[in-house]
């Protein structure tokens, strides 16, 4: 049996744990493009903020390789035969496989403003775009970034870090409006305002400006002018779609598997950011961003490849960041609609943390403690934890369990409830309750 | 570059005085995202991340429980568990 996986991210190395736990002398393939290999790619803000050292983001070490048994080809997949059961390697050649996994990932949308090729315009997608970053921040006085969700931040403080001036442009007048609230992303701004960023509101880049082939600045829409060697973006990303459409499998905004992880062609598999995961228990195919996911669905189409079925069952996505300084955890589904500044999903997103929920929105919080609880009829669909982190675990075992919540509702819901302790108080009570099936 | 606030070195100064005797750093793993902060971090060099991936708690006998790596790690992943609360699994 050979298995081939294409992409070395979290999924693909996920898929290989899964399959050599299943099959011991099956031969796995996997095929990665990326000359720097397996890598936190979450773990890239930190680089940029200067808390970690890029040597320091391989969470492989060779023996972790060595122990899979797995042949590394460093190379680009360019085409599947998905009849033939065969994939084309540039510069390899052609490769037979019997099980396929698609692991290739998302990639950042371009910006289509004019001067987007300059030298100097950069997005945070890859080890070599932090590094660039990092080398650019050195000469650049100022930078202006662009575009919305965790990525924009993350390159404003890193820039910040870097001691850059940095000029924030917003379309609107909030911030990653397809999952905050305006209060939360009142908050996130003026931290950022306080650690010296300007934010420009309701403002569009209209041109890049540059001078031999560089960034010497960015004209915006209402005609205005800012001086800057750096135009970082972040508007969004897309699923790596453009192999499985090729082969001719079933792909709508990524490429479409069922909870087998299983694509429209038979012995292929997809998972990762570049996979559209059927979800069951919504009857929806539903895209995320995030590490967790991407590294649950690999280890679920690993087992199914070696042929120990399993079906993926998707829990209330979750992630922890830090926004502006403030850690920030979002669970479960808590926006709503669309957000002006990104095109579709963005890095460490859900689209489910966007689809309108039954529920009634409970809120506490002051200063840079908040707290936001999506409230449904029998239990919590989702919250946000900003600041204070105490009650961030209890809300996330709370969501993904889907305790019920009937007896605190209408204490939740009361004008100016108290909500956190509510909840605290709760908590510890249903904790000892249960302690003896946990 | 020093990024950590006054605050966070004494909370981290608090929880280090608190875990000093029994206590073992356990990893929540679906918070993680492998950026290595905690095995950076840590004075001797263990391979807390390594540990995270696997969903096993810190039981190396040269851990100091000092408190670095529960600080330092920006996702609220690990924390620490008192010995004899503690079964060794955290799955
Ligand atoms: C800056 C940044 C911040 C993030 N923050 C968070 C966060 O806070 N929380 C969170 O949960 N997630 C976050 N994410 C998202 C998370 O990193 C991804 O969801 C996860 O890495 C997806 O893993 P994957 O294996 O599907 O894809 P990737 O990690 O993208 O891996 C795909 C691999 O496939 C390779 N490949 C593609 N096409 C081919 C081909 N044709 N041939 C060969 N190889 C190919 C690529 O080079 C790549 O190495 C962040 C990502 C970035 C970049």
């Amino acid at each position: 049996m050979r298995y081939v996986i294409i992409g070395m991210g979290v999924a693909g190395i996920a898929a290989a744990e899964a399959i050599r736990r299943q099959d011991s002398t099956g031969e796995i393939v996997l095929v990665g493009d990326d000359p720097h290999g397996f890598y936190s790619r979450p773990g890239l803000a930190y680089y940029l903020s200067g808390e970690l050292s890029d040597r320091q983001l391989f969470p492989y070490a060779a023996q972790d390789f060595h122990k899979l048994n797995l042949r590394y080809v460093k190379g680009r997949v360019t085409r599947i035969y998905p009849v033939e059961h065969q994939v084309d390697v540039d510069r390899h050649g052609r490769l037979d496989y019997d099980r396929l996994l698609l692991a290739v990932g998302s990639t950042a949308v371009r910006l289509n403003t004019p001067g987007a090729d300059l030298e100097g315009v950069v997005k945070l997608d890859h080890l070599d775009d932090a590094r660039r970053i990092v080398k650019m921040a050195r000469r650049a006085k100022t930078a202006v970034v662009i575009g919305g969700g965790i990525t924009a931040l993350e390159l404003v403080e890193g820039l910040v870090a870097r001691g850059v001036r940095v000029h924030y442009f917003l379309r609107g007048e909030c911030y990653w409006r397809s999952v905050l609230d305006e209060e939360e992303s009142q908050v996130i701004l003026q931290r950022l305002q306080d650690d010296g960023v300007r934010i420009h509101f309701c403002t569009e880049a209209a041109e890049i400006l540059g001078k031999r082939g560089r960034v010497v600045g960015v004209r915006t829409a209402d005609g205005r002018q800012i001086k800057c060697k750096l135009v970082a973006f972040a508007i969004g990303i897309r699923p790596r779609t453009e192999l499985a459409q090729a082969a001719g499998l079933d792909v709508e905004r990524g490429i479409l598997v069922n909870e087998y992880l299983q694509t429209s062609a038979a012995d292929i598999y997809a998972a990762g950011d570049a996979a559209q995961v059927f979800d069951p228990l919504s009857g929806r195919s539903i895209l995320d961003s995030l590490w967790g996911p991407a590294r649950d669905q690999g280890y679920a189409a690993g087992l199914n490849m070696a042929g120990q079925q399993t079906a993926y069952v998707k829990s209330a996505p979750f992630n922890v960041t830090r926004l502006a300084g403030l850690t920030t955890t979002i669970i479960g589904t808590v926006g709503r609609g669309q957000d002006e500044d990104l095109l579709g999903i963005a890095r460490g997103d859900s689209e489910t943390w966007r689809q309108l929920p039954d529920a009634i929105v409970a809120q506490s919080g002051f200063d840079v403690n908040r707290l936001r609880l999506l409230v449904g009829e029998k239990r919590l669909l989702g919250a946000i934890v900003m600041g204070d982190q105490t009650l961030s675990m209890p809300l996330q075992k709370m969501i993904l369990t889907g305790v019920d919540i009937t007896p605190i509702r209408s204490k939740l819901l009361a004008p100016n409830a108290p909500i956190a302790d509510v909840i605290a108080d709760y908590w510890t009570q249903w904790r000892k309750e249960h302690a003896s099936q946990q | 570059m020093d990024i950590m606030s006054f605050q966070d070195l004494f909370r981290q100064e608090a929880t280090r005085r608190e875990v000093l005797t029994t206590g073992h750093v356990v990893p929540e793993p679906e918070r993680c995202v492998q950026c290595g902060i905690c095995s950076y971090n840590c004075p001797i060099g263990i391979d807390v991340r390594g540990h995270v991936w696997q969903g096993r708690a810190v039981k190396d006998s040269h851990c100091l429980t000092c408190g670095e790596c529960v600080a330092r790690c920006p996702r609220g992943v690990l924390s620490f568990q008192r010995t004899n609360l503690f079964d060794g699994r955290t799955k």
